[in-house]
């Protein structure tokens, strides 16, 4: 599965995208999210406080409790200041 | 929808006149035309602003505003829309956003304008880093872009 970051979360993360093999038990995003934390500092400080970081599945937004069957590819970044 | 609608997202500067004029070319069914612009601040309650760098995900800001401009032909009868939304380093001054709407009545180009730029204040996958002559910081997203947004929900 790709992971892409976006602003402040891919700053914190260090990285803009990865490929990463999810344990079997990670199914929702909120699961991926626990599972990111446990990895590392530089995961912990992007996902210190989970309720802000917002994500997309294939480039659509996702709730929290999203299956993630079937995705290609998760986005996780800060809430959005376009405009 | 009837028409095609133009989707751009861009590093370069646009041109607000040569859109809208694109627009209603050649026809007489458009009696109305709102064209709204983002400009770049240079000074903000913080303090001075020296230039906005805007970080996008692409594919999905198009796709996005796409799933917008759908939503806004269900809801008024517009006959063209075009949203263009710049990317990079944007100085004071500098536009940023341009949301063009045509309709046969002004309420449903107004209406769909502030339909759209409350959308894409909130949902289009755009971040706007502010640098300040002391530094830089993300923008945090604002309350009351949320509350605006929400609004088109209700009812």
């Amino acid at each position: 599965m790709k992971l892409v970051y976006f602003a402040w979360v891919r700053e914190r993360i260090g990285k803009a995208e990865e490929e990463v093999d999810l344990p079997a038990d990670i199914v929702t995003v909120a699961d991926l999210a626990g599972w990111l934390t446990s990895r590392g500092e530089e995961y912990a400080h992007a996902f210190e406080n989970p309720k802000v970081v917002r994500a997309a599945l294939d480039r659509v937004h996702a709730k929290p409790e999203a299956s993630l069957a079937g995705v290609r590819e998760v986005a996780f970044f800060p809430p959005m200041t376009g405009g | 929808m009837g028409f095609a609608p133009t989707i751009r997202i861009q590093q370069q500067p646009f041109d607000t006149a040569a859109e809208t004029a694109l627009l209603t070319a050649g026809r007489t069914d458009i009696g109305a035309v709102v064209a709204f612009t983002g400009i770049c601040r240079g000074s903000e309650t913080e303090g001075d602003i020296s230039a906005l760098v805007l970080e996008h995900y692409p594919g999905m800001a198009e796709e996005e505003i796409a799933r917008h401009v759908v939503e806004a032909t269900e809801r008024w009868p517009l006959l063209g829309i075009t949203v263009i939304h710049r990317h990079g380093r944007i100085l004071p001054g500098e536009d940023i956003v341009l949301v063009v709407t045509a309709s046969a009545h002004r309420q449903a180009a107004f209406a769909a304008a502030e339909f759209l730029m409350d959308y894409l204040k909130t949902r289009a996958p755009f971040w706007k880093q502010v640098e300040r002559p002391d530094g830089s910081a993300w923008v945090e997203a604002r309350a009351d872009d949320d509350a605006a947004a929400a609004r088109w929900r209700e009812s």
